[in-house]
């Protein structure tokens, strides 16, 4: 029995070497046949490495010649792909990385040949793009590893980038609009666990029905008194840009990390605490426990259905933040399913992130990165539509959800649930 | 023995159709008292709207006994027509309802959820549109049923793809759907900016030929086409399929019991690539009928909202084909009432989604129904409809 298995696990294990290493040379020959070819011998690409407004010290910016850096990178994923295949990098987190590494960065070589590309400004925007799809995420995290899967996500934080405007409008604090954002996500959320665990209604399906209730009611909230009152309900500013005295001043680095606004270093910290709590208490031990095996964790005495609801509802109080960031983090005001998906993408990193933390916030960067890449594609004019940029996320989640490159596990009792 | 119980169990069966329809009849009245609170709160009186919406999904009777006396005193049809209008336009409204339903009701019936009707409803739009619009100079009888086709199969291989990764890696298709959603918009946002683009400044495609164009009853501007008696025909064939072939009885089996049906030597991967397969065609159906019937050409979010209605009527329809039908009328009304709820008593459409959630929670929950209306429950089994993101 153990042999067979280690023999299913050793196969499995060969095919995802397999698989990686092909994936690199291929990756390395498309770098070279595509990017490379059509490169001008001469070309220099340049990467601004300052932001305007920034508290950071100013540094040259960065020029490379084009064409022998994408035969350098070309060379690196090839070299790497056939080390794979002959004799086997452990680290599924590397490999990835140097695929992609390699790949992007080579088709931003090619894509500002002899153009100017801000680096910095990407990278940042890349951070702030990540803010809402993490907070979806950990919303997901916190509550899946319950086993109480929401893909209401969407729907809780548009209501709360409503109420969160509204509020902060009318009071004229934007702390009163955070507030009632986190009240209102968490408010929503409980409702979902009150059907789920209460009502054993369908986890899926009670989440649809939140996502439809918090469309229809912001949108019917939104046509039938914002609009009308205009800026008195509807504009509300943004919280400011908090520059970290000191590190602000690093180049590259300060205008990327510590110069954000409150929801941005928010969500880092909470990316933080919840990993220490998840892995490093009682209560993240509890909460695992009934994640993965509710009736032992009941036998031993832990409250599965409290953890549940306790769970659900920091989740949507997550997602609340994740809200306001859309109306006072980002735009000060609120316009009908500006939400535009991230609660779904959120979901995607998740699984991504292989249901912790970490895994999570590094893979919304990914997918935050991707949106900003796509914006500045359109400006650079490069000859790729920009609409496939923006199907890579989900191209990948739908890969990764194969298992053939990485299998994501959910928590064991995911979706299912728990009677006594 | 059969003999002597027949009668009691064609009686039981009638009382069990009532109880089926009670919990949903239920439903619908809670969600729509909500809506009238909703609209009170609001500051509008909730009789008048809900007689705008009235007066906008069946029409103004009054009007229809006047255009009926017109018409028979004169043979002048032009007020009867008026006065039908409201009426056909409900059937219109309610056709891409009833097939995005049906697909997510087959979804159900084998224990997958399909989220993704809204992008199989845009794919299928897409492709039929291209037929319809691409290949001139054939006559109607082979142009249309190609179009049709076109757009099926594209919805159809839009719903596979998942159904394949749950089938062979155990992808789960809540997940999977959703992701093909987005894609299905980045791709259409590609395709009506660039290869599909008109030759006007905004992001449609051209318009269909009128021999790709489904047959419409009434003159201008009633839309009433032969789009509805399709999907008709569809709920019609599903119900046969689903409860008449042995095919479909394997497609239950596998829905209410993966595990029993794999035991009894069911082809679980088949089934669920098929059932995918024949959702997404469904789906595809939607956003043709759509095409082909009223607009005539795909322009962006042509598909919104589609999918997230047709979980929700698949659910009020307990996912039976009939029942299907019955819900997605219903929709229909209150869809395209809602227009003139919005233009005469200023409640926003948006009301229509309120109420929907609603109702899907009170589905979802018959306890919550049973208690506020205090009925003894019936000890039956539910339906699964998901299990986690697992297997």
């Amino acid at each position: 029995m153990t042999n067979s298995n280690t023999d299913i696990r050793s196969s499995a294990e060969k095919r995802s070497r397999v698989s990686f290493g092909i994936a690199l040379v291929v990756a390395g020959l498309a770098i070279y046949l595509l990017f490379g070819t059509s490169t001008q011998p001469g070309a220099m690409t340049t990467f601004g490495l300052n932001l305007l407004g920034s508290q950071a010290a100013v540094v040259p910016d960065l020029v490379v010649p084009a064409l022998p850096a994408i035969y350098l990178l070309a060379a690196i994923s090839v070299f790497t792909g056939a080390y794979q295949l002959a004799r086997g990098i452990r680290s599924t987190g590397w490999l990835v990385g140097i695929l992609t590494f390699t790949f992007v960065t080579a088709f931003l070589m090619w894509g500002a040949q002899d153009k100017s590309f801000n680096l910095t400004g990407m990278l940042q925007s890349s951070l702030v793009r990540a803010t809402p799809i993490a907070l979806a995420a950990l919303c997901g995290v916190i509550s899946e590893r319950t086993a109480v899967i929401n893909i209401g996500i969407e729907g809780i934080m548009l209501m709360s980038a409503q109420a969160a405007v509204v509020a902060a409008t009318v009071t004229g604090n934007l702390y009163v609009g955070l507030i009632a954002a986190i009240l209102l996500g968490g408010w929503v959320a409980a409702f979902h666990a009150f059907l789920v665990i209460r009502f054993k209604v369908d986890q899926t399906v009670s989440s649809v029905a939140i996502n439809i209730f918090g469309t229809g009611a912001t949108s019917f909230i939104s046509s039938r008194f914002m609009q009308a009152a205009g800026d008195k309900l509807n504009n509300s500013g943004t919280f400011p840009i908090i520059a970290i005295p000191g590190l602000s001043k690093i180049p590259v680095l300060g205008p990327v990390l510590f110069e954000n606004n409150l929801i941005v270093y928010l969500t880092i910290l909470l990316v933080v605490v919840m990993h220490i709590l998840l892995y490093y208490t009682p209560w993240g031990l509890r909460t695992r426990a009934v994640g993965e095996h509710p009736k032992a964790a009941d036998t031993l005495g832990v409250n599965v259905y409290l953890t549940r609801y306790v769970n659900v509802i920091l989740g949507g109080m997550i997602a609340g933040i994740g809200g306001a960031y859309f109306t006072i983090g980002s735009v000060g005001r609120f316009d009908e399913i500006m939400t535009a998906g991230k609660g779904f993408i959120g979901l995607a990193a998740m699984i991504f992130g292989n249901w912790n933390p970490i895994g999570a916030y590094t893979s919304s960067l990914i997918f935050g990165f991707a949106d900003s890449l796509q914006v500045k594609l359109q400006i650079l004019r490069v000859p790729i539509p920009s609409e496939f940029l923006l199907m890579a996320p989900y191209i990948l989640t739908m890969i990764i959800l194969t298992g053939v490159v990485g299998r994501a596990i959910p928590p064991a009792a995911d979706g299912q649930p728990y009677e006594k | 023995m059969s003999n002597t119980t027949a009668p009691n169990t064609k009686e039981k069966k009638r009382s069990g159709i009532w109880s089926e329809l009670l919990i949903p009849a239920l439903a619908v009245l809670s969600g729509l008292i909500l809506g009238a609170i909703v609209i009170l709160v609001s500051g509008e009186n909730p009789l008048v709207a809900y007689g705008a919406l009235f007066e906008g999904s069946f029409g103004n009777p009054l009007d229809l006994v006047e255009g009926l006396q017109v018409y028979f005193a004169t043979g002048e049809t032009k007020e009867l027509l008026r006065a039908i209008y409201p009426f056909t336009e409900s059937l219109v409204t309610a056709t891409p309802y009833l097939f995005a339903g049906l697909s997510v009701a087959l979804g159900f019936r084998c224990g997958l959820f399909n989220i993704g009707a809204e992008g199989q409803f845009f794919i299928g739009a897409l492709c039929s549109a291209f037929v319809g619009y691409s290949i001139k100079g054939l006559p109607m009888i082979v142009h249309l049923p190609l179009a049709i086709l076109a757009g099926a199969l594209g919805g159809a291989v839009w719903g596979m793809i998942p159904g394949y990764l749950k089938a062979r890696f155990g992808a789960h298709e809540v997940v999977n759907t959703i992701m093909m959603n987005w894609i299905a918009f980045r791709l259409s946002d590609w395709l009506l900016n660039g290869p599909m683009k008109s030759s006007g400044f905004r992001p449609v495609t051209p318009n269909v030929m009128e021999t790709a164009e489904l047959p419409r009853f009434f003159p201008d501007p009633l839309r009433f086409n032969l789009g509805f008696f399709l999907a008709l025909l569809a709920a019609y064939l599903l119900y046969w399929f689903l409860f008449k072939t042995t095919l479909g009885f394997e497609v239950r089996s596998v829905g209410a019991n993966p595990d029993a049906a794999k035991y009894a030597g069911m082809n679980i991967v088949r089934n669920f690539v098929l059932v995918m397969f024949l959702a997404g065609g469904l789906a595809g159906l939607a956003g043709t009928a759509q095409v082909l019937g009223v607009d005539h050409w795909v322009g962006q979010g042509f598909s919104a909202g589609y999918g997230f209605d047709a979980i929700a009527l698949a659910l009020l329809g307990k996912s039976h084909p009939f029942g299907v039908v019955l819900s997605a009328l219903l929709f229909g009304f209150l869809r395209s009432g809602a227009t003139d709820m919005q233009s005469m008593a200023r409640i926003p459409i948006d009301i229509i989604s309120i109420i929907q959630g609603m109702v899907i929670v009170f589905i979802a929950a018959p306890d919550i129904i049973r208690w506020l209306y205090r009925i003894r429950e019936v000890k039956k089994e539910e339906a699964v409809l998901t299990r986690g993101w697992g297997s």
